[in-house]
């Protein structure tokens, strides 16, 4: 593990460009740059938003006030959910992983539009940061939570406009990534590589950027409004002034629900690359998985009035609208059986990835069968606003997206950066995430059924128990937290050497060097076989 | 997929075509979300719209969609000029394309302005005393046509690189993605006003 050898090829990372140094890097229009810029800047404010969690998980040790008091805790949950949402989950895996290696899962050199991927990055963190100015420019810190339902959002006296404004940006730069994403793949796939011949992680990115171009201008459209109806008293959304507010809610549903796939489809995808390659087995049910992708992106679109059984919306639209998120559920399931029938009768090796992997299965599963405790109506009206939606979300984003990140950068880091990180350090930090997230997320369910709201700073003495036990998880998770990311800094430091394929990977990014060239291939690769075909590629299959 | 680029061009007309045409899709669901919040108001509030809309200057309405539809004309023309390889005709064209945008912009100008003269903007103390579904047909009218107007002054600039792009030669026979995607986004311009007219300045 102490090797600082030099491996002999010059990559993206020592290529320079016009400029050196940080300018290089923030000029650059190379994919790859621009993916770990992304993940650099993603990785700051998840740590500021996870520590902002873990202070609210503090104040709940106890009933009544204990570190803070109610309108601290309300700034905090706001802003904990607003980055956590919109600047860390919706572009977390698209934009890091997908920048990084669509391009060369495909075969391609670049993105379609290059300079358009560094001005949507520019974007990215101009909403990043105006999102942090809504904490700190005079007056409060918003107190709307991440959802801003109108009336309060119109009416609240703090800095409602900054944070409406930075969701605003963020979502055009998501939208210029799906953009671009999508003619990546329509124009760029290497000769031979038809649509059945394409990997699953650019399949599932397929189907999230058509998510992203298709749904974020409503939520973009909506929020505008809130803002022209906080500047200019117009009312469209409140009843006092003839406007109506589950209007609002629609609109903002109608983004807001499928944005759940734009953060859980690219995690599928992930996971869909590390199963072949750690059971050195083909993966099972191609076209299903692909299809299924399509599937969730295009059903998806049509669940968001599950979020507003109790809004008061007619009967038949709660009846339509929790059917089809029965419905959703079976494609969903259909990837899960494909995973685990890829694993079967595989030689399976049971690195770090894999490891990330299975637990992302694990708390998908709760995820997800708790997500129809929640789409059922009947039970819906009892866990509505309890802890029970907070365990189960955070297990579908956190438990899914969160854990698919991390198996993706154990994956993926020795062809980053060309260094092995320690395997024995990477399980140990993955004991204390799967342990700590479980027992910080699950009580919650518990105290949710027994009716403790979501969002509030105090409770009654009976959920007291449960609140202890999940404070104790959240300071377990971040120590888990911190030694993974040590783990990998120290890794891009001194870890060893990691040669191009260490993983036996077939996929086309361990046919390249690691770390990858400037444009990653010397000449683009003519495909003749399936993406995840272990055998010989001489032979034709 | 037999018609791939081959990857050593950084040139792909196709490609920029398509990512235009996405876009387009996006600023239709940007307007669609105020196009479904008029719906629902209009159904709620028939009568008070009706009665906000006969406030508005249908012929100046009319005039500016004449404006656009002949823009959008010369704007098509000019394309076909450039595909034809008569770059002069094209830049001619274009420039017709910008005066009618900014036509439109100028009578949107007088147009705005009058009805600030008779304190019809919202948040005004007149518009406050109107009838909730008058207050929303103007937050509407505002809304709308400002960000129409906003997509209009985008055009615009589009347009003018096109102009200066074509004078240095970089816009050639060959080489029209930008000016065709310009044309495509202009187009879009059109159409969306094509939409706002009748519902704001018509229906009454």
């Amino acid at each position: 593990m102490s090797s600082t050898e030099k491996y002999t090829h010059e990559s993206y990372l020592e290529h320079k460009g016009k400029y050196k140094g940080l300018l290089g890097w923030l000029t650059s229009t190379d994919h790859k740059k621009i993916g770990l810029m992304y993940m650099y800047a993603i990785t700051v404010f998840f740590l500021v938003a996870a520590l902002l969690g873990l202070m609210m998980r503090i104040e709940k040790i106890a009933p009544g006030p204990t570190i803070m008091d109610a309108q601290t805790y309300n700034g905090v949950f706001t802003i904990h959910g607003v980055i956590m949402i919109f600047i860390v989950v919706i572009p977390g895996l698209a934009a890091v992983f997908g920048n990084l290696f669509l391009p060369i899962l495909i075969g391609a050199k670049d993105v379609a539009f290059p300079k358009l991927n560094l001005f949507s990055w520019y974007l990215f963190m101009t909403g990043a940061i105006l999102g942090l100015f809504s904490q700190f420019v005079g007056g409060d810190p918003p107190d709307t939570g991440w959802t801003f339902y109108v009336p309060y959002s119109a009416e609240s006296s703090t800095n409602v406009i900054w944070a409406l404004s930075a969701a605003f940006i963020l979502g055009f730069a998501s939208i210029l990534t799906g953009l671009n994403f999508i003619v990546t793949i329509h124009r760029m796939r290497a000769p031979g590589m038809t649509w059945f011949k394409m990997p699953l992680f650019p399949w599932s990115l397929y189907a999230t950027a058509w998510i992203q171009v298709l749904a974020t201008p409503i939520v973009g459209i909506t929020l505008l409004m809130v803002i022209a109806e906080r500047v200019l008293n117009i009312g469209f959304f409140d009843p006092a002034l003839g406007g109506d507010p589950v209007l609002f809610q629609h609109l903002f549903w109608i983004y807001s629900h499928p944005a759940v796939y734009i953060m859980i489809l690219p995690a599928m995808g992930v996971v869909t690359e590390i199963f072949p390659t750690f059971s050195q087995k083909p993966v099972f049910g191609y076209g299903a998985i692909a299809i299924s992708s399509i599937a969730i992106a295009v059903v998806g679109y049509f669940v968001w009035g599950h979020h507003m059984f109790t809004s008061g919306i007619s009967y038949w639209s709660r009846w339509f609208f929790s059917f089809l998120t029965f419905i959703v559920a079976v494609p969903s399931a259909i990837k899960v059986f494909n995973w685990l029938s890829t694993m079967y009768g595989g030689k399976i090796s049971l690195k770090p990835p894999l490891l990330y992997a299975i637990s992302f299965i694990f708390l998908f599963l709760i995820g997800g069968f708790t997500g129809l405790t929640l789409g059922a109506l009947a039970t819906n009206i009892h866990t509505h606003d309890t802890a029970f939606v907070v365990a189960h979300f955070h297990y579908i984003i956190f438990g899914g997206m969160g854990f698919a990140f991390f198996a993706g950068i154990h994956y993926w880091f020795p062809k980053m950066y060309g260094r092995m990180y320690s395997f024995r350090w990477a399980n140990i930090a993955w004991g204390f995430l799967f342990l700590g997230f479980n027992v910080l997320y699950f009580p919650l369910f518990i105290i949710g059924l027994q009716g403790m709201p979501r969002r509030y700073f105090d409770y009654l003495p009976q959920y007291q128990t449960g609140h202890v036990i999940s404070t104790i998880g959240a300071f377990i998770l971040i120590i888990g937290i911190f030694m993974m990311i040590s783990n990998l800094i120290y890794a891009r430091k001194k870890g060893a050497l990691a040669g191009p394929n260490p993983w036996k990977g077939v996929t086309l990014e361990w046919k390249i060097p690691s770390p990858p060239p400037l444009e990653n291939f010397d000449e683009i690769p003519v495909i003749t076989h399936q993406p995840y075909f272990f055998g010989d590629t001489n032979d034709e299959d | 997929m037999s018609t791939h680029p081959t990857h050593n061009e950084h040139h792909d007309p196709e490609g920029s075509k398509i990512g235009m045409w996405l876009f387009i899709f996006t600023e239709l669901f940007l307007f669609g979300g105020l196009f479904l919040v008029y719906a629902v108001f209009r159904n709620k509030y028939s009568a008070e719209f009706h009665h906000a809309a006969e406030e508005l200057n249908a012929f100046i309405g009319t005039m500016n969609t004449v404006v656009l539809l002949v823009s959008s004309m010369t704007v098509a023309m000019s394309v076909t000029a450039i595909q034809k390889g008569n770059s002069k005709k094209a830049i001619g064209l274009l420039i017709l394309t910008v005066l009618a945008a900014l036509i439109f912009m100028v009578n949107k100008y007088f147009e705005w302005s009058h009805k600030f003269e008779f304190n019809l903007y919202p948040g005004s103390d007149v518009v406050k005393g109107l009838d909730h579904g008058e207050i929303l047909f103007y937050g509407l009218y505002y809304m709308m046509t400002g960000l129409h107007a906003l997509h209009v002054l985008i055009g615009l600039v589009l347009l003018i690189i096109v102009i200066v792009r074509l004078k240095s030669g970089r816009i050639t026979k060959d080489h029209y993605s930008l000016h065709e995607n310009s044309g495509l986004y202009w187009h879009l311009v059109d159409l969306i006003w094509i939409f706002l007219f009748p519902l704001l300045y018509l229906i009454t």
